[in-house]
């Protein structure tokens, strides 16, 4: 190893460090911050390094810098004026984006080197398959993330799109992976098995998103984060370089964890969701007559601002409708009005609330909700008992009682004890079922009341309505 | 298999069990900044988007480089931006108790 070699190895090897222990210390609230920040420091460290490594081999031409440049250029003023700008409602679909570059910039090396390298040559299966894994995976989640993206930010619509045949057109798009990976092995010296792989990617990252409803987009998004970290391993694997490994087999390996943990604690399986047609996505509005139960009690804004204005102990538990809705700036000051009438105020929040886990506190925080306030499910459940008044805001699932029972499409998921409370009020906009496609015997429970409106405009008027009884 | 495949066969299980093990137990409450994090930090690929660049040597090459370089541009620098945001807002100083507290000293 020359010189060079052996510190740009060194300085590698350091980098990855940073990267596993930044991850590690993102695993607490207190240290997340500086862990984030390590690990943007080893991104740092090595990028200065292969910066002086191409400086060193001298390969580079005039043109090779100024499109380096201008594409890093452009790329980190749209990556970071979007990162600054974007609303925390949509930031699920915006790491999706960040995932499909990354997914994108994977596949583009494997193209690269593959085209650089076949012209001619018979190549190594050292070089090949890792060069197509490559390919593929970077392909799919480009596709993919894209899509995903779109049914986030409500560009393609969040319902299930099935059409007749897609499901052919899968088995199709397999198979000319395949196909193309056999080719691409065997006979590697043209491009149109590699631009054969590319395109089917494309195809089967689009079809295997499409089907999958909006809500269990944010499971998708995990996945495909998981499947670009493998992409950028075998990036590494082509290119040569170990902390392309190491932090894409990181990512890989940690965004599979992720995904398996935001599937469980919404008790569905991976490939359930991957396999799609569950249910009839998130919000069916069809059939809302047999939908409703008998004994609902309807109640008012004026009625809940009373209630609460009376109450010592109130729980706020929110959920995706609040998310979808963006209310979180109205729960937020229907909670600091109760507080400073000496009413104690907390959130209940389920794993799974909002867009994806951990969404509806990073929500919450943006609207400066004391961290101390948002109660995790364990915490929450042991306070539904003394909770005069449970105030649930577009959620449904995660309340459900019979997931207590067996035998139901949510058995066994874990839920927050909402019907131990005193009392409840539902504000929703319909009574349609969550996404899971269960009725929800809470809300003709006895100590339950419906308020059926939009979250934010729903509570807007209770926040008029409880300052009348607070004066 | 060569010396080097096999260094970097190893290299890759031993870091997708490191990632396995790291990740193993995380709090729900800080699922998406992780997970954006986890994104920033596979934005390594834009050392790739050097290394190609260094080769490229026609317009096709130089097309494929400056794509890569500006998609992992976007990845790297868009995801750590906005992890950091977000969990900016998790230590946020509670301000008003402290304002209130030193209004009433005075």
């Amino acid at each position: 190893m020359s010189m060079l070699k052996t510190i740009a190895s060194l300085i590698y090897l350091l980098s990855a460090v940073c990267y596993v222990i930044g991850v590690h210390m993102m695993r607490s609230p207190k240290t997340a911050r500086k862990g984030n920040l390590l690990s943007g420091l080893g991104m740092a460290m090595a990028v200065v390094m292969i910066l002086v490594e191409i400086i060193a081999k001298g390969t580079i031409t005039t043109i090779g810098w100024a499109v380096l440049f201008a594409g890093l250029l452009i790329g980190i003023l749209y990556g970071v004026i979007k990162a600054r700008k974007v609303p925390m409602t949509d930031v699920p679909q915006l790491v999706s984006l960040f995932n499909a570059v990354g997914g994108g910039a994977a596949a583009t090396i494997g193209i690269f080197d593959y085209t650089n390298e076949a012209v001619g040559t018979s190549l190594s299966l050292a070089f090949s398959i890792p060069v197509l894994l490559d390919i593929i995976i970077g392909g799919i989640t480009f596709s993919g993330s894209l899509i995903a993206t779109g049914k986030l930010s409500g560009h393609v619509s969040g319902k299930p799109i099935a059409f007749p045949g897609d499901k052919l057109l899968n088995g199709i798009a397999v198979f000319a992976i395949i196909i193309a990976g056999v080719w691409m092995i065997g006979f590697p010296s043209a491009y149109w098995p590699m631009i054969l792989a590319l395109c089917a990617s494309l195809i089967f990252g689009l079809l295997m998103t499409l089907p999958i409803g909006g809500a269990d987009m944010p499971v998708v998004v995990s996945l495909l984060n998981a499947f670009t970290g493998l992409a950028v391993a075998f990036a590494g694997f082509v290119i040569d370089n170990q902390v392309l490994i190491i932090a894409g087999a990181l990512v890989g390996a940690a965004g599979t964890i992720l995904t398996l943990q935001m599937a469980e604690a919404m008790n569905r399986s991976v490939a359930n969701i991957i396999a799609g047609g569950f249910g009839g996505g998130e919000s069916s509005t069809g059939g809302a007559g047999d939908d409703v139960p008998v004994n609902v009690k309807k109640t008012s804004p004026d009625d809940v601002g009373m209630q609460l204005a009376y109450a010592h102990n109130v729980m706020i538990v929110p959920g995706y409708g609040l998310a979808a809705a963006q209310a979180q700036h109205e729960v937020a000051e229907l909670a600091k009005l109760l507080t400073d009438a000496d009413i104690n105020v907390n959130y209940a929040i389920h794993p799974v609330a909002g867009r994806m886990p951990g969404h509806m506190n990073v929500l919450l925080a943006d609207v400066n909700v004391p961290y101390d306030q948002m109660k995790q499910l364990d915490e929450a459940n042991s306070m539904f008992e003394n909770t005069d008044i449970s105030l649930v805001i577009g959620a449904n699932d995660v309340t459900n009682p019979l997931a207590r029972e067996k035998g139901n499409a949510i058995s066994g998921m874990p839920i927050l004890d909402v019907d131990k409370s005193k009392s409840v009020v539902v504000i929703k906009r319909s009574m349609s079922t969550g996404y899971a496609g269960v009725q929800n015997p809470l809300f003709s429970e006895d100590q339950t009341s419906m308020m059926f409106a939009d979250a934010k405009k729903g509570l807007q008027e209770i926040i008029a309505a409880t300052k009348g009884y607070l004066e | 298999m060569s010396q080097e495949l096999y260094t970097n066969l190893a290299i890759f299980v031993l870091s997708l069990l490191v990632g396995f093990e790291v990740m193993s137990k995380i709090p729900s409450t800080l699922q998406t900044p992780m997970m954006s994090g986890a994104n920033a930090i596979h934005g390594v690929v834009v050392v790739g988007a050097f290394v190609i660049a260094a080769e490229a040597s026609n317009w096709y090459f130089y097309v494929l480089a400056f794509l890569a370089a500006f998609f992992a541009a976007v990845n790297v620098a868009g995801g750590y931006t906005v992890t950091d945001r977000m969990l900016g807002m998790f230590n946020r100083p509670k301000k008003q108790p402290n304002s209130a507290d030193k209004g009433g000293n005075k």
